[in-house]
């Protein structure tokens, strides 16, 4: 009875969370445009989707978002089994620098993009600066991380065994890879998909920045709507859309997870990987390459940071500590950086606590149908802020938190609050297997030994715990020390968080501020991408897949 | 094992104490005190700058601190204040401009102030109609065709003078542009070719534009900054829409090597007013009649590269030289673009994403 009452507890705490700082605002924000004047005027509304214009929109987020997503998994693939199968030299750096990208700010990657394409940029030959290439590029550039980690995870731990029957049975390595290890690899695979589909078709930044205006998906209409046109009814019934699709979405995702978790033979422990042979050559050469198109744009951030009106100089950096280097900021870069470490460790804290309730609470095995499809449900509510525009959640802040006891619109909590909320479903994702994978027994003897549940639960599973909960730590300060969408619409200037800080320097004239933000740029990169590299050695399977 | 996690908590704990200790120790972040208001807060939009010596003098002499709360570019602020009325986000507002200012103005988002400290010279830029004495112009600037006399001087081709030019095939692929919907230079520019080509007349012209190869960038900073070859990423575009007073940045060795077009320039003006429901209309009134006084309106062209409403102010040397103003802007009025704003950028936008 206590457990129940403790469990209850346990999930009630992210729940009141999650309705205060994200049902409440996208609710307000909705009824702004449903009840314009305080009268239902959802036929009003409706009339958006006769607009030409949203058509054309609505097509261009479908087909991009599919488009992004099948390159993605027809590169991911490959990339998945040498990072995870294959015992490749350095094989733990290049997996952090395969997610480095899902943790740098959308801005970072939209200038380090429109530097290398601009037609004065190396590639400008190309002539896709500020064409649907560009933007599919970035959509690639982010996801393949989902992809790599999803599948590869699960690659990992396939049980090679039947493999190697089949191989002996006659079958050639082509054979064995459609007709065994693909049907295995497939829910993981579906998933991966799915999640990666979700977060293109949501892309917001880097269609802003790459593809001028003449594109423009479901969520940069919002923000347009929103933000310049103050059509709320519009952007109301765009927004229910989403939401639609995206619960979806992740109702098909859910469903594969289910079968991944049930269906599959695991070998239990992953190996250190095999040799590579000869047969590898083609995927070892697409994640070559795939590992160079992700360090060129990189590669360019760090070069133009280190170029001072055409020669070598580390002045950009020495800028960053300046506090009168530049007009366009109130406090030097150096000041940002603080504010940015401070806001991710309360971030990270407050995500932690939140997502140790929540995976405790769905990892829990239900007795009935209906409370394990409870228990999906809850799940999945912690993902949806994932696929939800961010300046609905901005400016619902600024609507529905405005009076006593939660006037919080300009107060400095509001920040980490919502950068928890982005980290969150990537903390559960990453510590619900693990604890599902945990056996009841020895917890229940602890508790027939008089240990009470808090302490039973401790004790047993503490010790196997520590590496999935400082990997996910790692991953979520990770997460918000790059987060920009929901921190630019709520950061205060007098405390703004690093990618904030670049935005403001790309936005200035004047030739040091842009050195100043790819120097920032670089920085923050380097930062992740070592958090990234130690988290990596904590082995931690999940870490990262859907 | 235990022991490293044990470590790991520790650290964190520690941490996390020095980051919440943090931001509560700071004096400036706490509630305002029972005894008045100290602190005034400036909503405005990301491009407002003021030296910090100039805003510490105000503070020092008037008392009270002033927050500013930059929130997203000019109609973008105009939006959050509306949506917020009542209950808003500080106390003065500033940087509504000609193109937005009907979307607050006597729609019960400001409280009427005549300030005394107004220039007599800017009582021609006060608006029309309702409202109108809840908007104090603070500055002015145009925005107009900006053009790379280097580049078309070393290619030996005449330039554009007028904003028909920039349909002709002697132009093509050379324009860049700021978007309408996200930029208010860009909205400018839409404005501009309603007044030069009237209600029905415009969208032939963007037509012809769009197929004469104009770039459109989301913002102004990428046009200038990434696309002109005049702008710091010495782009390959010689055309580019800019303000009036651009040729003043790109001087070198007492030479300008860019020129504002002043046949095709739009006026925007820029306006500051007292909020509804403001905590502190006695700073928020302080604070107008600094914008208006003469130290803020000598520091507008080096910091925000727009001219002072008040005519006696001298102008930087460069500025003299170089920024050269229209004697007769395009105008379009502020009834009319409320009245039509959405649906000309609406059909803008089909126009341009085709």
């Amino acid at each position: 009875m206590g457990g129940r009452v403790a469990f209850a507890f346990a999930a009630l705490i992210p729940l009141a969370f999650l309705a205060v700082f994200f049902v409440l605002p996208v609710t307000g924000m909705l009824l702004k445009g449903l009840r314009p004047e305080g009268a239902w005027a959802v036929g009003e509304a409706l009339e958006v989707f006769t607009r030409p214009r949203v058509h054309r929109v609505l097509w261009f987020t479908v087909w991009m978002a599919a488009l992004a997503t099948v390159v993605t998994v027809l590169i991911g693939l490959p990339m998945a089994y040498v990072l995870h199968r294959l015992a490749v030299p350095g094989r733990r750096l290049l997996r952090a620098v395969v997610v480095m990208p899902f943790v740098l700010p959308t801005v970072v990657v939209g200038v380090a993009f429109r530097t290398l394409l601009s037609p004065s940029g190396p590639l400008g030959f190309l002539g896709i600066d500020g064409s649907w290439i560009a933007i599919l590029l970035a959509m690639i550039f982010f996801n393949l991380a989902v992809v790599v980690r999803t599948v590869g995870g699960m690659w990992e731990s396939l049980d090679p065994r039947v493999e190697d029957a089949a191989a002996s049975l006659g079958a050639g390595p082509w054979q064995v890879f459609r007709t065994v290890t693909l049907p295995s690899l497939a829910p993981a695979v579906l998933s991966a998909a799915s999640v990666v589909f979700l977060f293109c078709s949501t892309a917001f930044g880097i269609v802003l920045t790459l593809g001028g205006l003449r594109y423009s998906t479901i969520e940069t209409e919002i923000y347009l709507l929103t933000a310049n046109f103050l059509d709320l009814q519009a952007a109301a019934m765009l927004s229910l859309l989403q939401l639609v699709a995206v619960l979806a979405l992740l109702a098909v995702t859910e469903a594969m997870r289910a079968r991944r978790e049930r269906a599959v033979p695991r070998s239990g422990q992953t190996s250190g990987g095999r040799a590579t042979t000869r047969g590898d050559a083609v995927p070892v050469a697409i994640t070559a390459l795939a590992m160079a198109f992700i360090l060129v744009p990189i590669g360019t951030l760090v070069v133009r940071s280190l170029r001072v009106e055409g020669r070598w100089s580390l002045e950009n950096y020495g800028h960053l500590a300046t506090p009168d280097a530049t007009d366009a900021l109130i406090v030097p870069v150096t000041e940002a950086m603080a504010n940015s470490w401070r806001t991710a460790l309360d971030a990270t804290v407050l995500a932690m606590i939140l997502g140790v309730l929540v995976s405790i609470v769905v990892s829990r095995r239900g007795r009935t149908r209906r409370s394990r499809r409870g228990l999906a449900l809850l799940d999945s509510a912690f993902m949806v802020p994932l696929g939800i525009s961010a300046v609905t959640v901005g400016f619902g802040f600024l609507v529905t938190l405005d009076r006593p006891p939660l006037d919080l619109r300009s107060s400095p909590v509001l920040i980490p609050i919502a950068q928890a909320i982005v980290a969150l479903p990537l903390v559960v994702r990453t510590l619900t297997p693990v604890l599902r994978s945990l056996d009841p027994r020895p917890r229940e003897a602890a508790s027939t030994l008089g240990a009470g549940p808090v302490r039973a639960w401790c004790s047993v599973n503490l010790p196997v715990l520590w590496r999935p909960l400082l990997a996910a730590t790692g991953f979520a300060m990770a997460i918000s020390l790059g987060e920009f969408g929901a921190t630019a619409f709520l950061a205060r200037p007098d405390r703004p968080t690093v990618p904030v800080v670049i935005y403001t320097l790309i936005g200035r004239p004047g030739g040091d501020n842009f050195g100043m933000a790819l120097a920032a740029s670089v920085v923050l990169a380097l930062v992740t991408v070592t958090i990234m590299g130690l988290v990596e050695r904590l082995r931690v399977g999940s870490l990262g897949s859907f | 094992m235990r022991q490293t996690f044990a470590i790991a908590v520790t650290t964190a704990l520690v941490l996390t104490g020095c980051s919440v200790s943090g931001s509560e120790s700071d004096p400036t972040d706490g509630p305002e005190t029972a005894g008045g208001t100290k602190t005034v807060t400036l909503v405005t939009h990301n491009s407002f700058s003021v030296p910090k010596k100039l805003l510490q003098a105000f503070e020092k002499k008037s008392g009270y601190r002033v927050k500013v709360s930059k929130s997203g570019d000019g109609g973008e602020v105009a939006n959050k204040l509306v949506l917020t009325k009542k209950k808003p986000l500080g106390d003065v507002a500033f940087g509504i401009d000609n193109t937005y200012a009907t979307r607050v103005a006597g729609k019960d988002v400001l409280t009427p102030y005549a300030s005394p400290a107004m220039a007599p010279s800017a009582k021609e830029f006060l608006i029309e109609g309702k409202g109108a004495k809840e908007l104090t112009p603070i500055d002015h600037a145009s925005t107009c065709v900006n053009i790379d006399t280097t580049w078309f001087a070393k290619k030996n081709i005449a330039p554009p003078k007028t904003l028909g030019d920039l349909t002709k095939a002697k132009y093509k692929n050379l324009t860049v542009v700021p978007g309408a919907p996200t930029s208010s230079p860009g909205l400018a520019m839409l404005l501009a070719t309603v007044g030069a080509y009237g209600e029905s007349g415009w969208q032939g012209y963007w037509k012809k534009l769009v197929a004469n190869g104009v770039k459109i960038t989301s913002g102004w900073e990428d046009a200038y900054n990434v696309d002109f070859s005049q702008g710091d990423g010495k782009g390959n575009r010689p055309i580019v829409w800019s303000y009036d007073t651009s040729p003043a940045f790109t001087v070198k060795n007492g030479k300008t090597s860019s020129r504002a077009l002043l046949d095709t320039c739009f006026r925007q003006v820029e306006y500051a007013g007292i909020l509804k429901g403001a905590q502190n209309v006695k700073g928020a009134k302080a604070l107008i009649d600094w914008m208006s006084g003469k130290t803020f309106q000598e520091s507008l062209p080096e910091n925000m590269y727009v001219f002072p409403v008040n005519d006696q102010i001298t102008l930087p040397k460069d500025w003299a030289n170089f920024a050269k103003q229209s004697s007769k802007p395009i105008t379009v009025s502020p009834q009319k673009i409320d009245q039509n704003r959405t649906a000309w950028l609406r059909s803008w936008q089909e126009i341009t994403s085709q």
